[in-house]
């Protein structure tokens, strides 16, 4: 992820002031994993747990929507993403969509 | 050779129960490292307020997130259908929901003890039901937390 652009999920950014909002920025992500791990899944179900497969799946398909919404807001000229939250929705069997938004801004340092 | 018949049909339930034995074993053993961890990350405070009421001074912040996806075995889900029919606490799926719950938190916490924060503030904590197929009704559930927050970094 990119170190220069500042997410957080609170209205401010900690210890900076906010100097301009630029408005709501959004990026998706729906992954499929392939037949192999959805039979591993499977057989999984039957003691239970954690199921690793779909964890990786859906951290890294995380990772992909909140590098489209840094790739928008970037678009925009903003450093800082604030108030970002995430969902989480199923489309169909194995297959799973990730949202995340937030509000991009302009942060300054204090002075 | 008779006695082989009840138990190819009983062969099923054996499995049932073999398998929901070794996920109770497995479960006692994740309940045992997660107290272990949640002692190790004691020192990271979390809140879910908005504002840091310790009065830190701080010098840098960032989002951290953690997710874990859990599901149920066949032995837990016949539980809890035997249990809808009486009504009352599943007390099987607490407990399942409870340890995704606690690893999620705990994921969030060691990266953001990755980073040497001191506290997180707005923590969230995201439950969804992924995969559930609208043909299978008796399916088993698969579970995804997610736990995220914005770990704030004091200046020393």
């Amino acid at each position: 992820m990119d170190k220069d652009i500042y997410l957080t999920n609170v209205e401010i950014i900690p210890g900076k002031t906010i100097k301009q909002y630029l408005g709501l920025v959004q990026g998706n992500s729906i992954r499929a994993k392939h037949i192999g791990r959805d039979i591993m899944a499977g057989l999984k179900n039957l003691v239970g747990g954690e199921l690793k497969g779909y964890t990786e799946l859906l951290s890294e398909a995380r990772d992909e929507a909140t590098q489209r919404m840094i790739d928008d807001a970037k678009k925009m000229g903003a450093n800082g993403i604030v108030n970002v939250r995430f969902a989480t929705s199923s489309v169909m069997q194995g297959a799973a969509e990730l949202f995340v938004y937030g509000t991009a801004v302009i942060y300054g340092e204090n002075q | 050779m008779i006695w082989i018949y009840p138990l190819i049909f009983l062969s099923p339930f054996i499995l049932v129960l073999f398998f929901g034995l070794t996920g109770i074993c497995l479960e006692y053993l994740h309940k045992k490292s997660i107290l272990k961890r949640e002692n190790i990350l004691k020192k990271i405070k979390t809140t879910n307020l908005k504002k840091d009421h310790s009065n830190l001074e701080i010098h840098d912040s960032c989002l951290c997130v953690g997710s874990v996806t859990i599901a149920s075995d066949y032995l837990k889900l016949f539980l809890a259908s035997l249990r809808t029919i009486f009504g009352g606490r599943v007390r099987s799926y607490e407990i399942l929901l409870e340890r995704a719950r606690r690893e999620a938190i705990l994921r969030m916490k060691a990266e953001a003890a990755a980073k040497h924060a001191d506290l997180i503030i707005n923590v969230r904590i995201q439950t969804s039901t992924i995969g559930k197929a609208s043909s299978r009704q008796n399916a088993n559930p698969m579970v995804e937390v997610i736990a995220y927050g914005t770990a704030l970094i004091s200046s020393k």
